[in-house]
């Protein structure tokens, strides 16, 4: 073999190679895309009945309720325009609470309500998922005075 | 005073590294010896002047000097001393400050481990270095100042975050950052070869131990990060492909490529412009990692402070620099070109695959985590890219290179014929595969071939890398740094790629609902509540419980989860209570009152997982183990003067 014949044949497996990754990574790139929806979009029926999505709002204050001693919990989930009834079982983040903003992801029920496998809250208390804050400030609400996080906590982790 | 001192301390450090930049790439133009001799004083100043700035902060933190806004922000009185110094880089500002004191203390270094360099490289190095460090202070002074007064002083500090209040997380920012920085010393390197045109293998051996040791550190930040994200968030996850994550992890990965490329450019003068492309690359992706993470432009799941005008300075210096160096790059490029040829089977080719593979997995990471800014950006929607699409995208890479890895550590320079050890690899393979899917199966149970072939490939990589300390200990040879170096890396890297299969193939969750006395079963565990008692600590309150594990009616361990409330802040905070044994962690984390004295809990049963983290130090220390080679400090005044001494006699 020729150097330039042996470098031809290193160049078109590597060549080979990449574009096989990129083209499955690619694949598994339109099925893994999670898609986020605010309340509103929720209510208009515009998220989709079959696939897991995020939805982020505040939780009203006042509509959590838990059974005692049972691990499912179901809260009220805004955007001040519309609601959403979200139902969790498990264990919540600490920083969950009524007031605060948050992100869940799971699927639309049957019955409109949204079931979450997984709910996330900031570590931050002045947190309010983005949509939340533009849909306020499009209100002129005074609640938003700086976007998104004005938390003076940071981490570089994990 | 104190914090007008550190002010000043920290202006000063700026006026310094101008001249430290100018004096070393001007005087290093014109060959002017006392030019190159004032930048590295400047550099020393510099260093001084940052180490004192840094002194005053913490100075502040330690008097709890509540007038000063960032102490302010992120102490407290009540805090506990050895928090009360790692609160300095708690938060943006005093983080940044650490970045200049550690991006001054490379500086020095380099200054002072390489005497034996021709003046005008070094001279060189330092002044791209001035330049980093001048733009980093210029960053501080004007947008994120950590001295700033308040007025009225307040009677008390608004407390550290308590999720930082933690020895793991005190350490791992310095350590990423060191890293982070220490990235920009093989990018100053690069810089250096490319203003002077020549890149041969002894600017190879140069970089190499810069690079190996910055990548180190490196390592030893993002394993402290995950390993504290694993006890600490309560989750009990030790990855989630966050995207702040994601930006300490993607300048590890090219750092990888790079350590390897170096290799090959050291001992056979190959690969040279990829070299300088990934030293450039490496530092770049850190640069992008701050920027992400400063600006606020993608969601995270941790808070971070956002302020536009910090992540355009950001974004513009990361231009500056970018743009500079590829510029230079495309410029000098045809300069750096190799005769060298090498077989199809041959170490460098292994290498050639291992770069090309990284780098795939690079840019599959920073795809996953740019594509939703931008398509936020355009208008499209807001979506996230989740962790399932990171499994999946960066294991179609890295399987193929963790296969490539044990024979690549084995063959020969130019032409790999292997030999005897083609054998003894095959049969260290059909060994790997006895082994590892007998004994997860008997133990754990059947899960999936892909689990099984984590196994296989981790128990061959382990073997493997074995095969030469042990040869040359039998025969009585020496066994050099580098080869010990390598082999112990790859051995961590076996011992990680286990852990992690075994404890994501295997692990066991559940969330339940135990009151005083109740037991739940799980993973063959029975956890008992013992009681739940209230507990005051320095600086919080908690309500802690005792949970009995048993099996078979033995008692196997009595842990204490807490659900903390720190007084300042009252954000609550879980405190896991964890059982670990070499093969299994169990964990267990409180979540919120149920009511009627039951809670909520998450049980967990992680087999492994601590082979996570003890790969990752040995790795690192593989790096460490490698930088110490005698050959990067042997070197005498006569070979660098000489720096014609081109390629290298194949090793």
């Amino acid at each position: 073999m020729t150097p330039r014949r042996r470098r031809l044949i290193l160049v078109g497996l590597m060549l080979l190679g990449v574009a096989g990754a990129v083209v499955l990574a690619l694949t598994a790139f339109q099925e893994n895309l999670l898609y986020y929806y605010t309340p509103t979009q929720v209510s208009a029926g515009e998220a989709p009945r079959d696939r897991v999505f995020r939805v982020g709002g505040m939780v009203t204050a006042g509509s959590f309720k838990r059974e005692p001693g049972s691990l499912e919990a179901r809260f009220v989930l805004t955007d001040y325009e519309n609601d959403i009834v979200v139902s969790y079982t498990g264990v919540l983040p600490d920083l969950f609470r009524e007031g605060q903003g948050i992100v869940a992801r799971g699927k639309l029920g049957a019955d409109g309500v949204f079931v979450a496998e997984e709910v996330l809250a900031k570590h931050d208390e002045n947190y309010m998922p983005p949509d939340v804050a533009d849909t306020l400030r499009k209100q002129g609400d005074k609640r938003v005075t700086t976007p998104i996080a004005t938390s003076t906590v940071e981490n570089e982790a994990p | 005073m104190i914090a007008e001192l550190g002010h000043f301390a920290l202006i000063l450090a700026f006026c310094l590294a101008l001249p430290q930049a100018f004096f070393g790439l001007v005087g290093a133009a014109y060959n002017k010896t006392h030019w190159m001799d004032a930048s590295t004083k400047a550099a020393t100043g510099q260093f001084v002047f940052a180490a004192m700035a840094f002194a005053c902060l913490a100075y502040a933190f330690y008097v709890n000097d509540f007038s000063v806004l960032y102490v302010a922000q992120n102490s407290n009185s009540a805090l506990p001393t050895f928090y009360r110094f790692a609160a300095v880089w708690g938060a943006h500002e005093g983080s940044l400050l650490l970045w200049l004191l550690a991006q001054a203390l490379w500086t020095l270094s380099v200054v002072a481990f390489s005497r034996s360099l021709p003046q005008v490289i070094t001279s060189r190095v330092v002044g791209v270095l001035g330049v980093i460090s001048a733009g980093f202070a210029l960053f501080i002074l004007t947008t994120s100042n950590p001295f700033e007064r308040l007025w009225p002083a307040a009677t008390d500090g608004r407390d550290l975050n308590p999720l930082l209040q933690d020895p793991a997380l005190a350490l791992h920012p310095p350590m990423l950052y060191i890293g982070y920085v220490g990235m920009s010393v093989p990018f100053a390197f690069a810089v250096a070869a490319m203003l002077a045109g020549k890149l041969d293998s002894l600017w190879a051996r140069w970089v190499r131990p810069w690079a190996t040791i910055a990548w180190m550190f490196l390592t030893i930040g993002i394993a402290l990060g995950s390993w504290w994200a694993y006890y600490e968030l309560g989750w009990g996850g030790w990855w989630f492909w966050d995207p702040v994550e994601n930006a300490s992890f993607m300048p590890w990965l090219i750092g990888t490529a790079l350590i390897h490329s170096l290799a090959v450019t050291e001992k056979r003068g190959l690969f040279k412009s990829w070299t300088l492309l990934l030293s450039i690359t490496a530092f770049s992706l850190s640069l992008l990692g701050t920027f992400l993470v400063r600006s606020g432009v993608i969601e995270s799941v941790h808070a971070f402070a956002s302020d536009p005008s910090r992540g355009l300075f950001i974004l513009v210096f990361l231009g500056l620099c970018i743009g500079t160096a590829l510029g230079l790059y495309g410029w000098r490029a045809q300069h750096f070109t190799s005769q060298a040829g090498f077989a199809l089977v041959s170490r460098e080719s292994f290498l050639l695959f291992n770069n090309i593979l990284l780098v795939v997995a690079t840019v599959l990471i920073l795809l996953g985590t740019l594509y939703p800014m931008f398509v936020d950006a355009l208008g499209l929607g807001k979506i996230s890219v989740g962790a399932p699409w990171f499994n999946v995208a960066f294991l179609i890479p890295m399987l193929p290179l963790a296969f490539l890895l044990a024979p690549g550590m084995h063959a020969s320079w130019k032409r790999a014929s292997f030999g005897r050890t083609k054998r003894l690899l095959i049969a260290l393979l059909v060994l790997a595969l006895l082994l590892g899917t007998t004994i997860p199966i008997a133990v754990y149970g059947w899960r999936s071939v892909l689990s099984s072939v984590g196994i296989v490939v981790a128990l061959w990589i382990a073997f493997a890398s074995l095969i030469e300390p042990i040869d040359r200990l039998r025969k009585g040879h020496s066994l050099s740094a580098s080869v010990l170096g390598m082999s112990l890396a790859h051995f961590g890297l076996a011992l990680f790629i286990l852990g992690a299969t075994v404890v994501e193939s295997y692990k066991k969750e559940a969330d339940i609902s135990l009151a005083p006395g109740q037991s739940a079963e799980h993973a063959g565990f029975v956890f008992t509540m013992n009681e739940l008692r209230n507990v005051e600590g320095p600086n919080y309150r908690a309500v802690e419980a005792e949970i009995v594990v048993t099996r078979d009616g033995q008692q196997v361990a009595v842990v204490y989860p807490q659900k903390r409330v720190y007084r300042v802040q009252q954000n609550p905070m879980t405190e896991a209570g964890i059982d670990g044994t070499w093969n299994r962690d169990l964990f267990v984390a409180m979540g919120d009152p149920l009511g009627e004295g039951a809670w909520s809990l998450r049980l967990q049963y992680k087999p492994m997982v601590r082979f996570i983290w003890l790969g990752a130090f040995i790795t690192a220390l593989g790096g460490l183990v490698a930088a110490c080679d005698r050959r990067y400090r042997q070197r005498v005044a006569a070979e660098a003067t000489q720096p014609v001494a081109a390629d290298a006699k194949p090793a």
